[in-house]
């Protein structure tokens, strides 16, 4: 080998290896900049304070405990609509839609995955909120709802076009065994096809969630903010107040370094370790399966 | 690996040492006068816009404005870093003692005013309300419609967000009726919408809510509460000449402090806000309460 030739091997090893630590330097710096910010609440703040009943940090109430909970009910109910339409819709395309429908509709909702949150909150605030108030006699539509509807609908494509690939990436000898036996196509696509795509499935539906419950603009613009504890069932259908929404509409005017800065970055702290549990829980679920699934195979 | 490590070090040192420091000035070249210009957040847009039509009319004096509160303004005008400080509240006792104790005699100049129009749905049937009512309502002690005289329906309380200052005006002004040392809160139900749009959008479809804005932004098709401070007292709408005669109990003055009686620039700078139609045009275009031109004896 002459030695240019292995000088660039060498340098363009060098640039692939950079970028692929890189996310792992960006993320580890990232921690560490929150707990550095973050952590300081947790010695200025008592922490009965920090798991108390109100946010209002102007008057020094500094509780998260209705910021968090916030966030779980709109996300739960996001999730109750993206999974459903999610997984239908890529089921739809993948097993029963014929080919031209398909390739119409898969880039169609993918196109729908690139509707920038803002306009889909600007229609929150001009049309769901209204139709909701009217349409289940509720005081405001500005409520939980209104954000699950309109998060469901932003994570439905990212549900839609990862479970479709999964879908899509089972062999098809699979299907035609099922139908050999005499299964019909609902049982095919039940117990064969879906069980077969799991794990892609799953990862299709964690990181909507994901896209959930991140989400900042759309869901500040339609849920009212009124930082309610979020504990009974009729929360849906109240406003409520998300972790992602107070950071944003609060930064801006925070004095750096104040107790509200530790504490808004604490906040940030509490949606980083959530989403790190989500991400742990699915691969480990998603690795457990594998293995089963090689134990049968073999 | 060991690059890496020093990459990390030099990213995590670079992060922490980084923090905001922002401020607004125009660059000074040759200009004969220079005019330092702190204080409230509230006025610093009005402050900037009347700094930049004033400069453009006046090209050698150059004036630098820059926000941080009332409380620094006043601070800054002790100190002598500023000629003028902007208020969006009179001097407080203490600070006029601290005033004192360095010779210095700061003189009150009302530039403009900014009064808050309480909103409702033109479908509600209310008219007016008492400052008390409005603060059982937005206190969570009224949460229907008919315990002010209007129909059976649910009250939606709407808010700007806490960190604007038009809600700790309307929570000091309204909710604890100007007491300094009462400490109602607001409802926690009530819903704290990120901007004036918000809250005009939602009180224009939703004959349940009540809200808050700046009058200068409040659209005609909203209807405004007339509003009283004591129940005897007479109710007063928002407006220009209500806000002028002290009548209508939401408004407050804006200030500008000077150390002592202005002269040379900062007295032409002075004289040009307070009694030109130009900068009090620009006092409207922003949302307040121009104060009226003909010269008023001060309070």
């Amino acid at each position: 080998m002459d030695k240019s030739l292995s000088w660039r091997e060498y340098i363009i090893t060098g640039v692939i290896k950079a970028s692929g630590y890189s996310a792992i330097v960006f993320v580890a710096l990232i921690f560490y900049f929150l707990l550095h910010e973050g952590l300081p609440a947790l010695s200025e703040v008592p922490l009965a304070d920090l798991l108390g009943q109100r946010w209002y940090p102007i008057e020094n109430y500094f509780s998260i405990l209705p910021l968090i909970t916030g966030t779980l009910v709109v996300t739960l109910g996001a999730m109750l609509v993206a999974i459903p339409f999610g997984i239908g819709t890529a089921v739809f395309i993948a097993e029963i839609a014929p080919r031209w429908t398909r390739d119409i509709l898969k880039p169609l909702v993918e196109l729908l995955g690139g509707l920038p949150s803002v306009v889909l909150g600007f229609m929150g605030i001009l049309v769901l909120a209204p139709f909701l108030r009217v349409f289940l006699d509720l005081p405001t539509g500005l409520t939980a709802l209104a954000g699950s509807l309109l998060l469901g609908g932003i994570a439905v494509p990212t549900v839609v076009s990862i479970a479709e690939d999964a879908l899509d990436a089972v062999p098809q000898s699979y299907r035609e065994g099922a139908w050999a036996i005499g299964a019909t196509r609902w049982q095919t696509i039940w117990r064969v096809t879906l069980p077969a795509a799991r794990s892609g499935v799953l990862t299709a539906v964690m990181l909507g969630l994901g896209r959930a419950i991140g989400e900042t603009m759309a869901v500040m613009m339609v849920t009212g903010n009124a930082p309610v504890l979020a504990v009974k069932l009729t929360s849906l259908f109240s406003p409520v107040r998300t972790m992602t929404a107070t950071i944003a509409a609060e930064m801006g005017e925070v004095a750096s370094g104040s107790v509200h800065y530790h504490v808004l970055f604490f906040i940030g702290l509490v949606l980083f370790l959530i989403s790190l549990a989500v991400n742990v829980v699915a691969s480990a679920v998603v690795f457990r399966q594998k293995k089963r699934a090689e134990r049968v195979l073999s | 690996m060991k690059y890496f490590l020093v990459f990390i070090a030099f990213l995590a040192f670079s992060l922490t040492s980084c923090g905001p420091a922002a401020s607004l000035s125009t660059s000074p070249t040759q200009a004969s006068a220079y005019i330092e210009n702190k204080g409230s957040d509230t006025i610093v847009n009005l402050a900037l816009a009347w700094a930049e039509r004033y400069q453009g009319e006046h090209p050698d004096v150059r004036i630098s404005v820059t926000g941080g509160g009332s409380g620094t303004g006043i601070a800054a005008l002790l100190n002598g870093t500023v000629d003028i400080a902007n208020a969006s509240r009179q001097i407080k006792p203490e600070e006029l003692q601290e005033a004192q104790s360095k010779g210095i005699n700061p003189v009150e100049h009302v530039i403009a005013r900014d009064a808050i129009a309480v909103i409702v749905n033109p479908e509600n049937p209310v008219e007016e309300l008492t400052l008390q009512q409005l603060s059982d309502i937005y206190s969570g002690k009224i949460n229907n419609w008919r315990g002010v005289g209007g129909e059976d329906r649910p009250i939606v309380r709407l808010s700007r967000e806490t960190n604007s200052g038009t809600h700790v005006y309307f929570l000091e002004t309204v909710l604890r009726l100007g007491e300094k040392d009462n400490k109602t809160l607001f409802s926690t139900d009530t819903l704290l919408l990120p901007s004036s749009e918000g809250i005009i959008n939602e009180v224009r479809q939703n004959p349940n809510a009540i809200g808050y804005d700046g009058l200068g932004y409040v659209p005609k098709d909203l209807k405004m509460i007339a509003i009283a401070r004591q129940p005897g007292d007479s109710y007063v709408l928002p407006s220009i000449a209500t806000v002028n005669d002290n009548s209508y109990p939401i408004a407050r003055d804006l200030y500008m402090y000077t150390a002592g009686e202005p002269n040379g620039a900062v007295a032409a700078y002075l004289d040009w806000i307070m009694h030109s139609d130009e900068a009090q045009a620009i006092v409207a275009e922003l949302g307040f309460v121009p104060i009226a031109l003909t010269p008023t004896p001060s309070p």
